[in-house]
């Protein structure tokens, strides 16, 4: 749930600058990769774990985290079962859980007019030619946007299903197409209204 | 503050979707009526320019350049979820007073004043798509008037309100300064406005005191 995007807090997390939390991100994405074995796993899965707790997040909000890729990881350990031996898949999948709760506590404590302006700041030195503003804004958009469009296909589903049309695909996809088309037009008509170039 | 549109017509893909529109407007309370499809949405647009026109001039005081008009009107949609840009409500507020290049404090400031004038401040640190649909109109006002514009145009607000939700946002836009232009077939929202316009299929086909357009609407719609 999108809910869990942004936990509100005052802690040294949520007041490192946006830039520093990326790039923190990225060192631990790569070192936990370059360095293989469970040393790196442990010594990253113990930072990720301080940086929670540093936070005040709690054990609810790493679950939330991770429970949308419970079944990757799940079918990522059967793979890696069946192909080499149980402490090999093991280590692939909590280098895989370390890295999901590393974006995971980036996410939780940096809003996303934070995220907007940390994007804005490191393509400052990008040529003119790159569209910085609209990047910056397509990305919140998109955070915004996602329960939007998840009401709007519960909507539909409803009505479909009140029509008996539960199980047609394109009864489902049309009018959630439209009525998404319709909202981009009117969402682009109102960025225009709140001044936004 | 005097907006004049002159000789304005709207064509969109071969259909002339306003035609020949001549008026001066200079009230603080005007209220636009007409059917759907009567042009008033397209109207309304061209207040803040969002919509331009095909032929024809729409000036603000005298000024016709588009940033003017988007400057110094603002506008309020129907659906407030397609006008609330961020996921929580302070970002939100302050999404367009980036375009005043204002300072933080400035900016939490007018922030602050505004949500305090509607007993907002609980709202917030509020995730907007966990908003009720009042509070989400409320918020998309509240998005414009940070930006102190002299005029607000409000295309059919309350819509996808409650009774109760629409005499709560009604009583806010009555406190406001600003001069207000509401498009709406309701006709509980237009009370007290000083002057109304009435159009249909593009035209304008009357324009004047409430009581009396209002009446021949009504009249018109019992036909």
């Amino acid at each position: 749930m999108l809910t869990d995007l942004y936990v509100f807090g005052d802690s040294a997390v949520h007041r490192a600058r946006p830039v520093v939390k990326i790039a923190g991100l990225v060192v631990l994405c790569t070192s936990v990769f370059v360095f293989e074995g469970w040393p790196s796993v442990l010594v990253g899965g113990a930072l990720v774990a301080a940086g929670f707790a540093l936070a005040g997040l709690r054990l609810r909000h790493a679950v939330a985290s991770i429970r949308p890729a419970f079944w990757i990881l799940a079918a990522i350990f059967a793979v890696q079962l069946v192909l080499t031996d149980l402490l090999f898949a093991g280590f692939v999948v909590g280098r895989f859980a370390v890295m999901i709760l590393g974006a995971a506590l980036v996410t939780l404590t940096t809003k996303t007019s934070e995220f907007v302006d940390g994007i804005h700041a490191a393509l400052k030195h990008a040529p003119g030619w790159v569209p910085k503003e609209q990047i910056a804004l397509a990305i919140s958009l998109c955070l915004r946007f996602i329960p939007l469009v998840r009401t709007m296909l519960v909507e539909v589903r409803q009505a479909q299903q009140a029509r008996g049309l539960d199980r047609n695909v394109l009864a489902l996809l049309v009018p959630l197409v439209v009525r998404t088309l319709k909202t981009a037009d009117e969402v682009s008509q109102a960025l225009y209204a709140r001044s936004f170039d | 503050m005097i907006i004049s549109f002159r000789d304005v017509s709207v064509e969109k893909n071969g259909v002339r979707i306003l035609k020949g529109i001549n008026v001066e407007l200079s009230e603080r309370r005007i209220g636009i009526l007409g059917r759907n499809g009567s042009g008033k949405s397209t109207f309304a647009r061209l207040f803040n320019g969002i919509e331009t026109p095909t032929t024809g001039t729409v000036s603000l005081n005298g000024v016709t350049e588009r940033k003017a008009l988007r400057r110094h009107v603002g506008f309020v949609f129907q659906n407030p979820d397609n006008q609330i840009v961020y996921p929580i409500v302070e970002e939100d507020l302050a999404f367009g007073l980036k375009s005043l290049k204002l300072s933080e404090t400035e900016t939490r400031q007018r922030i602050g004043e505004a949500l305090h004038r509607f007993d907002l401040e609980h709202l917030r640190d509020r995730f907007t798509h966990q908003l009720s649909g009042g509070e989400k109109q409320m918020v998309a006002l509240v998005g414009v008037l940070v930006m102190q514009p002299h005029m607000i145009v409000l295309d059919e607000p309350t819509t996808l309100l409650d009774l109760w939700n629409k005499r709560k946002f009604m009583a806010a836009l009555n406190a406001l300064e600003q001069s207000l232009v509401v498009i709406s077939h309701d006709l509980e929202l237009l009370e007290g406005v000083d002057r109304v316009l009435h159009l249909e299929d593009g035209t304008l086909v009357e324009d004047g005191d409430p009581a009396t357009v209002i009446a021949n609407y009504v009249a018109r719609s019992q036909c």
